[in-house]
């Protein structure tokens, strides 16, 4: 609140000499920041129909996923069975856990132009945070999460107030330093609490029984659905709050916020402690899907897997990093599948190495999506919708501004 | 004493291969603005490559040696040529994208590499003289780390040279410095670009060749395991500083091996915390331009 | 002189012809439809206060900055080619600020901008003689002045069918600047000059042509002399008074509205 007194202050003040250049300058700054914090007053008062249909849209596809273990439905190509067996569900929960979790990497890289090459940190201090004091500490799951998320704070805190003295491409590199380092302490094996390469089973004594075996995937099918709708409002939130507002200006000029005497550093430090721990909550809530926790889940490579997500769907789009984080996943599993089938067994070598590995595939396929479909999924099927209404397209424009300031 | 001298070349070796990864990333970074995720990627194609010269050609004599370390510079060199040419170029200017599409290289590359060696470390096998060890100090000191270290110096006074005494190394050192201004004096700096590349890829190439007689084997994560720890001596030693890369990249192997040895296995946390230290005190790092 | 000055306005073909051009930096307008055009001989000054865009229109002309609108050098359009093509189609630029490698010597700085077989080192060598004398020299440790001096050999090395000049007198002893603006006076003889210069005696001593900006965009073009010799004009488009012309008073805060109606900030600033 002090903060906007002071904007507008400053404002009146330069309004008074005006007719400078830099004065006319610093108040286009204002002019700036007086529109952010404009439009979040006014965000939540501003329905368009578009907004109220994407809200209704929203709200069925929930209502469906809710009742989809009820249900007897078949996605053949997609799904392994009809939609109430364990395996189907346990794919749709990794599919929703691994959007939440790119939609916590958006929040990073979408909102506060942070290009973090150590979210998989958290992630990993999640699941292996919550392994690791079930299997040691005699106490119930929800004081353990607790204890869990305590450590992960503290962590974000430590590795963010140190990364977030760089930025750019030497933040990406310090972030994965870090990462790195909880990477090789798994491999490690200290004392052996970690469980090395074999990484750790989940010890389900003090679980509630619910949560526990393949017959209750179900409930932590919604559980995991209820996880990625509570991600998706608190991003939604963080985004249209000031810390929100502040964290779009500082990616377009830190320099403009700063002069308006805002604090650049603890508002990225804020937004990078939220996603932290955010993704630990993913963490743990994957842990219990998984009943157990393997050292990728540390790994560089889950980093790098929540980045092409973000970047297939739509960099600076939230239904971008569901969308992204969803077809990845199936994507992902559908391809290893193919890659054992006879098909593939049939093909001469030239052709059978490559498509034998999903992320030959994926990784070429996500070339191919920076080179030539920049905006991702969304922005392509917004390019499309507005050829149709011949409206031209800002997607496109933003997801490359947003990836030219994370810079 | 003998475990003093043992640490310091083994950590003399290893820093030369961090060297010989980190000179490259340094370059491309300090005149392109682009980190490039894809060096590891180079490196192992380096290694196989060598490794199936010597596999096809009797591994054991010094002229196999010395081929595999031709040809793994070569196949370095050519890939991360292409990869400036057909991908990198492309997105001229836009850094992030740049970034993104060397992550994804990396990714399909090491995926490709499983595909075709197999995911299992391959063992290899070098001249018999690598094996024996050489004493100094009362320390017995494997003969494959002064291979590792005489090859990276030569690399380190190559460039050295090709940067003071060239027409393309000025126009890099002058790049470095100040891109737009090249441009502006009428020099087309991509091609540069594509030269730093081609010279980057050719030390990681060289670079692979040697890390799988270091650790005896070559496997497709060879190249990331490495790259992460080039990262770190691009950053410390200061982004686009050749002497700053060559510097950190001996400092952080040997402390590495040391705090391995005297601190339980810790090597690995005392890199990362001197990067922190480097960050909090000297964010340009030791060498790097001070703005 | 007057009559000399006369014919050149009147000669048809510019060497250099801006029309719409505009800029963004960091997606602000900073270059506004700006049209203009150099004559083929002399020097013209682009003129205006502090940040009204001048550096910014001289790095969109070569394309050092993202732009849109038509640059036509010597008839052709080159607003589609890369800057180092633009450059070597006859372009020399001296940038503000200088731009030095200072981590190249002098004698590679200089051989850095060499674009011609036949580069004129001689021309280079006896127009400043200093530098020869450093040529081992890192241009990073050299005064202000004697890096401007490498700036400009550097542009003078090539035969060019404009030098673009940004500020070179910028921070400057005066007995430097002296020696800069004769420098200029004896390369205009043979090459067209487009000046940024903020000082106006030198401006004066030098321009034929003015093109003044604001806000990023033109608003006066002329006559150099007489745009200077109109006490009014240059208050409003550059507010000093010309009568202070050489004092730095382009950078105080005297603003045209402001001191229409209160003359307060227009004294301090003159005092400044």
């Amino acid at each position: 609140m002090t903060t906007e007194t002071d904007a507008t202050e400053t404002q009146d003040a330069h309004g008074a000499t005006g007719g400078t250049p830099a004065g006319s300058r610093r108040r286009a700054a204002n002019r700036g920041a007086a529109e952010g914090t404009h439009d979040g007053g006014r965000a939540p008062l501003r329905l368009t129909r578009g907004k109220v249909v994407g809200a209704a849209v929203g709200i069925a596809g929930v209502v469906l996923l809710i009742l989809l273990p009820l249900l007897n439905l078949s996605l053949p190509g997609v799904l392994p069975g009809p939609t109430y067996t364990p395996g189907s569900l346990q794919l749709l929960a990794m599919c929703m856990l691994m959007a939440a979790a790119a939609l916590t990497y958006h929040l990073l890289l979408g909102v506060a132009g942070l290009l973090s090459f150590g979210h998989a940190l958290y992630f990993g201090a999640g699941v292996y945070g919550l392994a690791i004091i079930l299997q040691n500490l005699d106490i119930p799951l929800l004081p353990a999460m607790g204890l869990t998320l305590l450590v992960v704070i503290v962590l974000a805190h430590v590795v963010g107030s140190i990364s977030l003295k760089v930025s750019g491409i030497p933040f990406a590199m310090v972030t994965l330093a870090f990462a790195q380092a909880g990477s090789v302490v798994v491999g490690r094996n200290p004392e052996g609490i970690t469980g090395g390469d074999e990484g750790l089973t989940l010890r389900t004594n003090n679980l509630p029984d619910f949560l526990v075996g393949v017959a209750n995937t179900r409930n932590l099918y919604w559980l995991a659905l209820a996880v990625l709708v509570a991600v998706f409002v608190i991003v939604t939130w963080v985004q249209s709050s000031r810390a929100g507002h502040v964290a779009a200006a500082v990616r377009e000029n830190e320099l403009r916020v700063r002069v308006l005497g805002l604090q650049p550093y603890l508002v990225k430090l804020l937004i990078f402690v939220v996603s932290a721990v955010l993704v630990c909550i993913i963490g743990m809530v994957f842990l219990l899907l998984q009943s157990g926790a393997v050292p990728r889940a540390v790994s560089a490579d889950l980093t790098i897997t929540l980045l092409v997500m973000v970047v297939l769907g739509g960099v600076g789009s939230r239904w971008g990093a569901v969308i992204g984080g969803v077809f990845y996943t199936i994507l992902d599993q559908r391809l290893t599948t193919l890659a054992n089938s006879d098909a593939i067994d049939a093909l001469p070598e030239i052709l059978r190495i490559p498509l034998s590995e999903p992320l030959f595939i994926l990784g070429t396929l996500f070339i191919l999506v920076v080179l030539f479909l920049p905006g991702g999924l969304t922005g392509a099927a917004q390019r499309l919708a507005r050829r149709r209404t011949r409206r031209g397209g800002d997607r496109v424009q933003k997801s490359r501004e947003i990836l030219e300031e994370a810079a | 004493m003998s475990t003093l001298v043992l640490l310091l070349f083994t950590g003399l070796g290893l820093g030369a291969l961090y060297f010989l990864v980190a000179a490259g990333l340094s370059l491309i970074y300090g005149l392109m603005g682009v980190l490039n995720f894809a060096h590891g990627a180079f490196l192992t194609l380096g290694a196989f490559t060598g490794w199936e010269i010597a596999r096809r050609t009797g591994g054991d004599n010094w002229w196999t040696f010395l081929l595999s370390l031709l040809v793994g510079a070569v196949a370095g060199a050519l890939f991360a040529a292409f990869t400036e040419f057909v991908l990198i170029r492309r997105l001229y200017q836009r850094h992030i994208e740049q970034v993104l599409v060397t992550v994804g290289l990396s990714l399909a590359a090491v995926a490709l590499f499983d595909g075709i060696w197999g995911t299992d470390p391959v063992f290899i096998q070098g001249p018999a003289w690598f094996k024996e060890t050489t004493d100094i100090l009362g320390a017995r000191i494997p003969n494959d780390r002064f291979i590792c270290i005489i090859a990276a110096v030569l690399v380190l006074l190559a460039l050295v040279f090709f940067l003071k005494n060239t027409r393309y190394g000025m126009i890099i050192r002058a790049g470095v410095e100040n891109r737009s201004m090249v441009t502006a004096l009428g020099i087309d700096v991509r091609k540069a670009f594509t030269l730093v590349f081609t010279i980057g890829g050719a030390a990681a190439g060289l670079g692979g060749v040697l890390a799988s007689h270091y650790f005896g084997y070559v496997s497709p994560l060879l190249g990331g395991s490495l790259l992460i720890f080039a990262f770190i001596v691009t950053v410390i030693g200061g982004l686009g500083s050749l002497t700053g890369a060559a510097v950190a990249a001996v400092a952080v192997a040997v402390l590495q091996q040391f705090a391995n040895f005297y601190l339980g296995g810790t090597g690995d946390f005392v890199v990362v915390l001197a990067l922190a230290l480097v960050l909090l005190f000297r964010p340009s790092g030791l060498l790097g331009r001070t703005s | 002189m007057t009559a000399a000055e006369e014919e050149r306005s009147i000669a048809p073909a510019p060497i250099l012809r801006i029309d719409g051009l505009t800029a963004h930096i960091a997606g602000q307008q900073v270059v506004e439809d700006v049209s203009f055009t150099v004559p083929a001989t002399g020097i013209t000054a682009l003129l205006g206060r502090n940040g009204v865009g001048k550096t910014s229109t001289i790095k969109a002309i070569i394309g050092l900055i993202d732009r849109t609108g038509t640059v036509e050098l010597d008839g052709v359009r080159v607003d589609r080619e890369p800057t180092y093509k633009i450059i070597r189609s006859g372009v020399g630029y001296v940038p503000e600020d200088r731009e030095v490698f200072s981590k190249l010597t002098v004698a590679e700085n200089l051989r850095l901008a060499e674009r011609d077989a036949a580069p004129r080192r001689q021309l280079v060598e006896e127009l400043f003689p200093d530098l020869l004398a450093r040529s081992g020299q890192m241009a990073g440790t050299l005064s202000g002045g004697q890096q401007q001096m490498v700036s400009l050999a550097r542009a003078l090395l090539n035969t060019n069918k404009i030098l673009l000049v940004d500020e070179p007198t910028k921070g400057l002893a005066p007995k430097i600047v002296a020696e800069v603006a004769e420098t200029l006076a004896e390369a205009a003889k043979t090459v067209p000059i487009l000046l940024v210069e903020q000082n106006l005696q030198v401006v004066r001593q030098l321009a034929e042509g003015a093109v003044v900006l604001s806000g990023g965009r033109v608003v006066h073009t002329g006559n150099a002399l007489d745009f200077l010799n109109d006490d009014g004009l240059t208050q409003r488009l550059l507010g000093v008074s010309t009568e202070a012309a050489h004092t730095e008073a382009a950078h105080t805060e005297a603003a045209h509205t402001a001191s229409a109606q209160t003359p307060a900030p227009a004294e301090k600033g003159a005092a400044l």
